[in-house]
């Protein structure tokens, strides 16, 4: 009776499960050596990721100029880039924090690989705006250190600072949380491990865990602290991001309505995020047990709730501009629909707002394929979004005779290019080297969730109720003893 | 570090080990320690054990970032270099107001890692005594010290009665060391083997 939880639910972990066949299911695809597959993939990964290193260098050597922004659109492909990785970033704080404050039993099948994505995003957020920066040797000038320069200090009052201060917080407390709660499962690795090299890396990685009951009860507490200071943290940082726009006096970005705006955007694109990496991670690593089509279900749901506010927010701007009557908003809300960028604005809406309306369909929500598509759709609509708000506000501002068509070169998309290629290096190594999913949350939810417990559940619930009364009873009897 | 011996019992199953926690502690037995491959919860008030302070700790390191933030800030602004910025206060409050939360954050985070670390006594290159090779897999662990007055075989069979599946005597080092998991410890030639591996 100490683990009940109804059949109504479905169960979070398929098949016929114990705590042994758990801990292989997940831990002995670490122990083979790498397939065919993995290297093709990681010499992609690598390939890009050389390729951005290659863009970066010419940037940083010939300077900004190489880049394809002008004086009228100061910010462009970069700043979109740097918009569209945090976004994503912020699912997995979402799962691993605010589903755990929610008492979510679903997240624990996909939080370690969420928080796992949103490491290599933020990573790959960060290096935007620093590479943005030109003279990148004078980066720290950003930092507020005492210096033999007056002191001069850096400008408090200024959101690109704020944003400093919040991606690097969020950066530095999602390792903590993640790694946290890796350390006792690189401990099941390392006590299972046979060579001597895995027992010497695993053992420095799981910082000598035993899991002693006060290990476990204060693993406990620090994650519900760290889920607590996480999810007020992901909210600002989303808001601080927005801000970087709505203090601004640009028509099209001087808006209240952006912090809520961008949170709900980047929780739209993190979990399209999410999935496109489980639903290949799930299939590639059999993990289908684990990561079930309930999983992808809930998931799409808060696509679809998160899809709406984002859709609600295009609408309230547009109501806006029409509203306030001034004209300037109006210009910059007419140019972008409008302008020689309409199709930017066209491609954002029907991957926003129009394609998420077919996940009212159950049958399209635990559709495997399908949502591997929408959430390919869902990241390019929202990084149309960033496009949109950012260039579209920028190329025909006051003065018609400023007004100019914005186009890339080829130093900007390596750039982007590059940074795929190191989040898909750092992910590869992730999910061949620590386990994707957190086997001991899966074995601290297995008895109350998993499908062959919860058919001894549906033995129960059918059961006559003279008899149940009395089992309990017996039950409770018995405890008192 | 001290040499000790230990009663180590292994349970199959987290609702046997509950009651022989129990009734080990009832007994007056010397419990070491218990290790479970994932939190069992009461396992804790089973044991006695009081609740973690650690929050105390995230609160306090909280508190200390609000300030240095608020207190760095303000001096920077007011006193070190009062700069004109488009005619603003020198003291802006509300525009202080995102980093103080973001350094609140990052000092309650970072310090209280560092404090569960500390507590627990993990970092890289710590070892401990591993008691059984599936100890974080899917075996419930209880070890009892060896004391003096300890009649082994009494309490191996009172183990024995109580649940569990298997129950042998290991000597090990109490606490920790700095050492690498690789290297074989000195004792697990003497150490008997599980037969669960």
């Amino acid at each position: 009776m100490l683990h009940y939880e109804s059949t109504v639910r479905e169960p979070l972990v398929n098949g016929n499960k114990d705590y042994h066949q758990v801990t292989e299911d997940i831990i002995s695809p670490i122990e083979k050596k790498p397939g065919k597959l993995w290297w093709i993939a990681l010499g992609f990964a690598v390939t890009m990721l050389l390729f951005g290193v290659w863009s970066v260098f010419w940037e940083t050597y010939w300077g900004i100029g190489v880049w394809g922004e002008n004086r009228t659109v100061g910010w462009a492909w970069d700043i979109t880039n740097f918009v569209w990785w945090v976004g994503i970033g912020h699912a997995g704080t979402l799962i691993s924090a605010i589903l755990l404050l929610f008492r979510q039993g679903w997240r624990t099948g996909v939080n370690r690989a969420a928080e796992a994505m949103t490491i290599f995003a933020v990573l790959c957020a960060g290096q935007f705006p620093v590479w943005h920066m030109g003279r990148v040797w004078l980066a720290f000038f950003i930092l507020p250190y005492p210096n033999s320069r007056g002191p001069l200090w850096v400008n408090f009052n200024s959101p690109l600072l704020w944003d400093v201060f919040a991606v690097s917080t969020y950066l530095t407390v999602s390792i903590l949380f993640w790694y946290s709660g890796l350390i006792p499962d690189v401990a099941t690795i390392r006590d299972r491990a046979k060579k001597k090299f895995a027992k010497f890396f695993y053992g420095l990685c799981s910082f000598g865990w035993r899991g002693t009951a006060k290990e476990w009860q204060r693993l406990e507490a620090l994650g519900l602290l760290l889920a607590g200071l996480s999810t007020p943290l992901v909210l600002s940082v989303h808001s601080v991001v927005s801000m970087d726009f709505a203090t601004s006096v640009i028509p099209g970005w001087h808006e209240t309505i952006f912090p809520p705006y961008f949170v709900a955007g980047a929780i739209f694109s993190g979990f399209a995020m999410v999935q496109t990496l489980l639903i290949l991670t799930r299939k590639i690593l059999h993990l289908e047990e684990y990561v079930t089509l309930g999983h992808i279900e809930a998931m799409n749901k808060i696509i679809m709730l998160t899809g709406g506010i984002v859709a609600m927010a295009y609408i309230t701007e547009l109501f806006i501009a029409w509203y306030s009557n001034v004209v300037y908003e109006q210009g910059a809300f007419w140019w972008r629909i409008l302008g020689p960028y309409w199709w930017a604005y066209i491609i954002l809406i029907t991957c926003n707002v129009v394609s998420p309306q077919l996940f009212w369909f159950k049958k399209l929500r635990r559709n495997i394929p399908f949502t591997f598509v929408m959430s390919i759709v869902v990241n390019i609509g929202m990084w149309f979004e960033r496009f949109v708000i950012i260039v579209l506000s920028l190329y025909h501002d006051y003065m018609p005779s400023a007004w100019v068509y914005y186009s890339p070169r080829w130093p900007e998309v390596g750039f982007y290019i590059g940074t795929f290629g190191l989040f898909f290096t750092c992910y590869l190594l992730f999910a061949k080297y620590f386990p994707v999913i957190a086997v001991w949350e899966i074995r601290s939810v297995l008895k109350t969730s998993g499908e062959n417990y919860k058919q001894k559940m549906a033995a129960l619930e059918q059961k006559d109720t003279e008899e149940f009364l009395q089992e309990v009873q017996h039950e409770h009897a018995l405890a008192a003893h | 570090m001290a040499i000790k011996q230990y009663v180590v019992a292994s349970f199959r199953d987290e609702d046997q080990l509950l009651p022989a926690v129990k009734k080990v502690r009832m007994q007056g037995y010397k419990l070491y320690d218990v290790f479970t491959p994932f939190p069992v919860h009461g396992l804790d008030a089973a044991m006695g054990l009081r609740q973690t302070a650690l929050h105390t700790a995230g609160f306090i390191y909280g508190a200390l970032g609000t300030a240095t933030a608020l207190l760095g800030m303000s001096w920077i602004f007011v006193v070190s270099w009062p700069l004109d910025i488009g005619g603003k206060p020198h003291f802006p409050l509300p525009s202080f107001i995102p980093i103080t939360f973001e350094l609140t954050v990052l000092f309650s985070a970072v310090g209280t890692t560092l404090t569960f670390c500390w507590l627990n006594q993990i970092m890289p290159g710590v070892k401990k005594h591993i008691f059984h090779p599936r100890q974080s897999d899917d075996r419930f662990v209880m070890a009892i010290e060896i004391t003096p007055k300890t009649q082994v075989e009494e309490v191996k069979q009172f183990l024995l009665n109580n649940g569990a599946e298997e129950v042998q005597v290991q000597t090990a080092e109490e606490g920790w060391w700095y050492g690498l998991f690789s290297k074989r410890e000195k004792y697990d030639d003497i150490n008997p083997q599980w037969s669960v591996q």
